[in-house]
């Protein structure tokens, strides 16, 4: 009966819940942790390239004086 | 001159979309897998080029309505800071088809619009470089710019929804449907397409002032 309510839930919606179940995502790479490691490190070099881009900034402004 | 406001907040929104677009839950979709996060990098190249260009043709717009130099000069330094971002969105691109489409580049009218596009803007800089008066190559390139801009929107906003495209929101079907962007999606994907613009706008300025600084040192 149950599985019958989901069939007719999943014709319902289309395909998106069976979908949903199938398909791989990074799920061990989410619930270890280890994605926050990649979010550190892709912060840290988006924040350094910044500070150097403002660090041109500033010598450009230097410059200009 | 202090640093700007919307400096601070572009770094602030594209810092954001790199934690958020990649903690954030996204629809599970075949194929496409965890790489549909890609849509908050390689997209927002493509957005934030397009505005560059934009810019830069607005500059080129007041220049012919003015004649002053200086917004030739900026709409260069857009469009050449445009051209750059546009690479990273193809070299981009190239990379995330290899893995959902099987190939670093399928016979796609977006794909074959892109390059189109960027060999009509690299003919802008060798126009520019080609003309040694400086009165008449600020005049030409204005001229082509705005040439340059209107065929862009031609090969990649028009021409790709004509046919079908492998790329959502092409084929007769504007815009990102809901069905191709969740309301998730869009809190990441905005503010890093406003994110990206204002550094793009930001590079761009640097290249400005360089220049005029050049400028100001062979006229001494």
């Amino acid at each position: 009966m149950k599985s019958f309510i989901s069939t007719i839930l999943c014709c319902l919606f289309m395909i998106s819940p069976a979908i949903a179940q199938n398909v791989e995502m990074a799920d061990i790479m989410r619930s270890n942790g280890k994605i926050y490691v990649v979010v550190a490190v892709i912060a840290i070099i988006f924040i350094g390239l910044m500070v150097y881009l403002y660090r041109i900034d500033k010598r450009v402004n230097k410059l200009e004086e | 001159m202090q640093l700007k406001w919307w400096k601070i907040l572009g770094v602030l929104l594209v810092l954001y979309s790199i934690i958020a677009g990649l903690l954030l839950p996204v629809p599970h979709l075949d194929i496409l897998n965890e790489s549909i996060r890609n849509l908050y990098f390689h997209v927002t190249m493509w957005f934030c080029m397009i505005i560059l260009m934009l810019m830069s043709m607005v500059q080129s717009i007041r220049f012919l309505s003015s004649f002053d130099k200086m917004r030739d000069l900026k709409a260069e330094a857009l469009a050449s800071t445009g051209m750059f971002i546009a690479v990273l969105g193809l070299t981009t691109g190239m990379i995330w088809a290899q893995f959902t489409w099987g190939a670093f580049w399928v016979n796609d009218p977006k794909l074959n619009g892109a390059a189109v596009t960027m060999l009509i803007y690299l003919a802008y800089f060798i126009l520019r470089n080609s003309i040694e008066n400086e009165d008449s190559r600020a005049r030409v390139s204005a001229i082509y710019n705005i040439l340059a801009f209107v065929m862009m929107i031609v090969f990649i906003g028009i021409l790709p929804r004509m046919t079908d495209s492998l790329h959502p929101g092409n084929g007769g079907n504007p815009g990102f449907g809901n069905y191709d962007l969740d309301s998730n999606m869009r809190m990441v994907f905005y503010p890093a397409v406003i994110g990206w613009i204002l550094i793009g706008t930001w590079i761009a300025q640097l290249r400005f002032r360089i220049k005029v600084l050049e400028i100001k040192k062979e006229n001494l």
